[in-house]
């Protein structure tokens, strides 16, 4: 094989399917075999809004540095879709190398591009071989992974490794799955010569790494925050959040004798499930729901009574593309304005943006913590690719909690205080103190209402008591910055030219960065809305700001706009909201076009 | 508690379930049912710290702040209270919540939630003040309106008319009720035994507009309910360990255990009722609207539901009390987790 100028972990694969076909655990198979070789991997795919019978693809990105964003271009195609053949191999770049299905697609001499190596592997001939006539669809798509292995040195141990961990004693499963990795591999070995340099290689990229969606993360973050009642309602890409949440409260949440320390409740809508998570927090719980763009549509009613009548709540939003149904299986940071201003009236909430999984774990439990304290709804902002995709992050790192059930008054406090009102700002940070319901005191009961009312929690209709209630809720979403994760600041603090971006942006721009090294650049990744002072003064020390997003219309731009004024002017927009995850080719071409490179 | 020598069981007065002052129109029938309310927290001795009242939008919603002051009480969206009640009741299952509701805020935007509520069973009382328009919004119709009731400013009706107490039956809700606010003493009983009841517990009562629909032609009015109102036996409620002093026969007199152990006694007036048959329930319904009459009194009843709480499985405490000892599933079951990831 030539090695001499091999190009060693550093490849782009596209592996075109068809979905609901049995290919999604053959592509896993292929990522977690290059993760276990401690090979700087990531991993998404790209799924339509369909259960069986459409295109798919997989993406799998091989990079020393472990980037977790693609490549616009693919080095690599495997092309098993025949009805997507002719489009798959159109986008393919020159001297790229095709990898596809001869029995069922057939290239003419035109659609081969300059450079291309090609290797063709009869699939439907070759999955004869294998006698279960049931599991012969599902089996034959390991031939692909088989050959690949082969071609590309995946080792062959670490595959099996994969394949027992997946099926987990189920030993016919194991043997038969290995047995047809085997017929790719004896094919490959008969019929292939290496036409291209790319190879895989042993490496050190993953040491405490795992391999995780970010709505696990999220999740598993809510669990260790504390989160007792969840309720909510299916929506891609948010329902594996609610349904991973559940299936590990159900290992981690139960009591010796078998009764749940928790609830989940698969509500009737959406607008059930903010009433029900309300409703929980009302009476003391730490609540959330899980939930996209639409539903929080549908919330925006309930979602101003919390902020009016104060009641903390954690809303997840893994965006999706809209408006409408829009592109329901595809990315974008498009719910950022909605949640932000989320309701009639005057509004403002509290939004973080976690940009990893590592920070869905972080922030899914902090969430918590900022709903009771602020006593407000809190929105953990991520979106499909985080939610939904593999990726590639450190090991969740375990904190004793400590939680922060903010201004709660019990009867023995109320004995203490000499005069309470639900809504008397007595600290002057314009945070009250509540009391549940059940708090067995004279005076610890209060009327909680989303009409006018006074800091008693008395009704009343006078401009000056609503005008000043109103100021106050100000004041508290102002005070709420002192308990926001800072953003973070990366590059060369001492330049003029800033990137601002936030969210799942950061992979593209982290890249962009290293590629720019000639370029003097600095990046500030904003991490919750209200923005903190660092955000202004980041602002203030440049003399332009790229502001990454996922979105068309710069909704956190926007934001920026409203809440800085006269900074404007600096401002420079980098968009992308084709519904794929950013990529760094975008990011970096933008930005030197911006730059007049 | 109060030195007051006319103390319930709890040692509390008449006062302590008393709310802020009506702000209702005089006369309207909410104000009634908000007294029924009232005596029947009393007399039971409810812990009014422990109650929760909730309500969505509209007059009757706004009833909540007329009774048990020293009750945390919630006035929510319009038709949505449903959801806000069963978040609050799974995280503190040891609650009393009551709802009450309109037939607007139930039957038209809020259909959707109080069938949910009524098919999770979740322990609540949840009543109806039925007047068959939405007066706060000034007189429109409802959709428990009649078929051919006339409007105060227009024409007839030209919708049929939802039951929210047959809808409750095909649920499975297992406690439903009709009574007319003008009914004191029968209001009183079914509160009591609602309270008394595990699971939802619906309580429809006619409760006239004398603003808005108080017309002639109203099927909703005072006039017409007093005169169609039939009640289907007479109530009589004997609180769990409490000696039976009801002014009944033996014989005359048919009893229904409930949850708590109360009793609710049921003497038969002028025909043969059995609550328990949920098919003549419904039936008894439909031809009580055929030939516009009222029946009222308790349509169903059954001791075989589960309630929302106990189908959750959850822990004695209420979830907000549990702490990080609970709650926090520790360092080694992350390990595990990650373990599992790699
Ligand atoms: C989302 C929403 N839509 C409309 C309204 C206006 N609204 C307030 S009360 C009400 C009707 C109330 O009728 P009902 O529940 O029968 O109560 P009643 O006043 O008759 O006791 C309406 C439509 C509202 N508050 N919220
Ligand atoms: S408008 Fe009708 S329902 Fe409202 S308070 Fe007046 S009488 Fe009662
Ligand atoms: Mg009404």
């Amino acid at each position: 094989m030539a090695t001499g100028q091999s190009i060693v972990n550093n490849l782009s694969i596209r592996v075109a399917t068809i979905n609901g076909t049995g290919s999604q655990s053959a592509n896993n198979l292929l990522f977690k075999s290059l993760f276990r070789m401690g090979i700087g991997v990531c991993a998404k795919n790209l799924f339509p809004s369909n259960i069986q019978g459409l295109p798919t693809w997989f993406q799998i990105r091989v990079s020393e540095q472990g980037y977790q964003d693609l490549r616009e271009f693919d080095d690599l195609a495997v092309l098993m879709n025949a009805e997507t053949a002719k489009d798959d191999i159109a986008t393919m770049r020159p001297g790229t190398t095709i990898f596809y299905n001869s029995s069922i697609i057939k290239f003419t001499e035109d659609q081969i591009k300059p450079g291309m190596s090609i290797y063709a592997i009869p699939i439907e001939e070759l999955s004869k071989g294998i006698t279960e006539t049931k599991l012969r669809h599902l089996l034959k798509n390991l031939f692909y992974v088989g050959a690949l292995s082969h071609l590309y040195e995946i080792e062959i141990e670490v595959m099996k490794s994969v394949i027992q961990d997946t099926f987990k004693g189920k030993q016919s499963a194991i043997d038969a799955n290995v047995a047809a990795l085997q017929i790719g591999i004896d094919y490959a070995k008969a019929n292939f010569t290496k036409t291209d340099k790319f190879l895989f290689k042993r490496a050190n990229c993953n040491e405490g790494k795992i391999i995780v969606e970010g709505n696990t993360a999220s999740a598993l973050g809510a669990i260790y925050g504390g989160c007792t009642v969840v309720a909510w309602y299916p929506i891609t890409p948010s329902s594996s959040l609610a349904e991973t949440c559940e299936s590990y409260m159900k290992k981690l949440r139960v009591d010796k004798d078998g009764k749940a320390k928790f609830a989940v409740i698969q509500a009737e809508d959406e607008l059930a499930s903010i009433g029900m998570v309300l409703g929980a927090s009302w009476a003391g719980a730490r609540a959330m729901t899980a939930t996209a763009g639409p539903g929080i549509s549908l919330m925006h009613e309930f979602i101003g009574l919390a902020y009016y009548s104060e009641i903390p709540a954690v809303i997840f939003d893994v965006q999706r593309v809209g408006p409408s149904t829009g592109l329901p299986t595809r990315t974008q940071q498009c719910d950022i304005i909605s949640c932000a201003l989320a309701s009639h009236g005057d509004t403002k909430h509290i939004l973080l943006f976690p940009a990893s999984p590592t920070e869905c774990f972080e922030m899914g439990a902090e969430a918590f913590d900022l709903a009771d304290r602020m006593q407000t709804p809190i929105f953990v902002m991520t979106d499909l690719d985080l939610g939904m995709n593999a990726w590639v992050d450190n090991a969740f790192e375990y904190k004793a909690p400590n939680f922060d059930r903010g201004k709660v008054l019990s009867a023995e406090d109320l004995n203490k205080v000499k005069d309470w009102g639900r809504y008397l700002d007595s600290d002057g940070d314009g945070i009250c103190y509540r009391t549940l319901p059940g708090t067995d005191h004279m005076k610890g009961a209060y009327f909680t209402r989303g009409s006018g009312h006074d800091e008693y929690a008395r009704y009343t209709e006078s401009p000056v008591v609503y005008t000043r209630n109103m100021d106050r809720l100000l004041k508290k979403w102002h005070t709420s910055k002192k308990y926001l994760p800072k953003p973070v600041l990366k590059g060369d603090i001492n330049s003029k030219v800033g990137i601002i971006a936030y969210g799942t942006s950061d992979h593209a721009v982290v890249e962009t960065m290293d590629r720019l090294t000639t370029t003097s650049l600095k990046y500030l990744r904003v991490r919750a809305y209200p923005f903190i002072q660092e955000v202004e003064e980041f602002i203030k020390s440049c003399d332009v700001v790229y502001i990454v997003e996922q979105n068309r219309d710069g909704q956190l731009q926007q934001l920026l706009e409203i809440d800085l004024p006269g900074i404007q002017h600096k401002l420079r927009p980098i968009r992308y909201y084709g519904g794929f995850p950013l990529s760094a080719d975008i990011v970096e071409r933008e930005l030197t076009k911006h730059m007049g490179r | 508690m109060s030195t007051d020598t006319n103390c319930n069981r709890a040692g509390l007065s008449k006062l302590d379930y008393t709310g802020k002052p009506t702000t209702l129109c005089k006369g309207c029938g909410h104000d009634s049912i908000t007294a029924g309310i009232i005596q029947a927290y009393y007399e039971l001795g409810v812990a009014p710290h422990n109650l929760a009242k909730f309500s969505g939008i509209g007059c009757s919603s706004k009833t909540p702040t007329y009774f048990v002051d020293r009750a945390h009480g919630f006035n929510t969206v319009h038709g949505r209270m449903p959801s806000v009640a069963t978040g609050a009741s799974v995280a503190n299952k040891k609650l009393t919540i009551i709802g009450v509701s309109g037939d607007g805020d139930t039957a038209s935007i809020g259909m959707g939630q109080f069938c949910h509520l009524v098919r999770r069973n979740v322990n609540m009382v949840y009543i109806i003040e039925n007047n068959g328009t939405y007066g706060l919004t000034k007189g429109q119709f409802s959709a428990t309106a009649d078929l051919g009731s006339t409007a105060k400013k227009g024409p007839a009706n030209q919708f049929p008319t939802i039951d929210c107490c047959s809808i409750a039956i095909e649920l499975g809700a297992t406690f439903v009720a009709r009574s007319f606010s003008g009914d004191r003493k029968q209001v009183i009983a079914l509160v009591k035994a609602a309270h008394a009841h595990q699971g939802i517990a619906l309580l429809d009562i006619i409760s006239p507009c004398v603003t808005f629909n108080n017309q002639e032609g109203s099927t909703k009015s005072y006039s017409f309910v007093k005169e169609h109102a039939i009640p289907l036996h007479e109530l009589g409620f004997v609180q769990f360990q409490d000696e039976i002093t009801v002014d009944m026969k033996e014989g005359e007199r048919k009893e229904i255990k409930l949850h708590d152990g109360s009793l609710l006694t049921l003497r038969k007036l002028d025909r043969e009722y059995d609550p328990t048959d949920k098919m003549k329930a419904l039936t008894a319904i439909n031809d009580s609207r055929q030939k516009q009459e009222l029946i009222t009194g308790l349509l169903y009843y059954s001791d075989k539901g589960t309630d929302l709480n106990t189908l959750l499985n959850t822990v004695e405490s209420p979830l907000w009390a549990l702490g990080e000892k609970d709650l926090d599933p520790g360092p080694e079951a992350l390990k595990k987790i990650n373990a599992s990831l790699s």
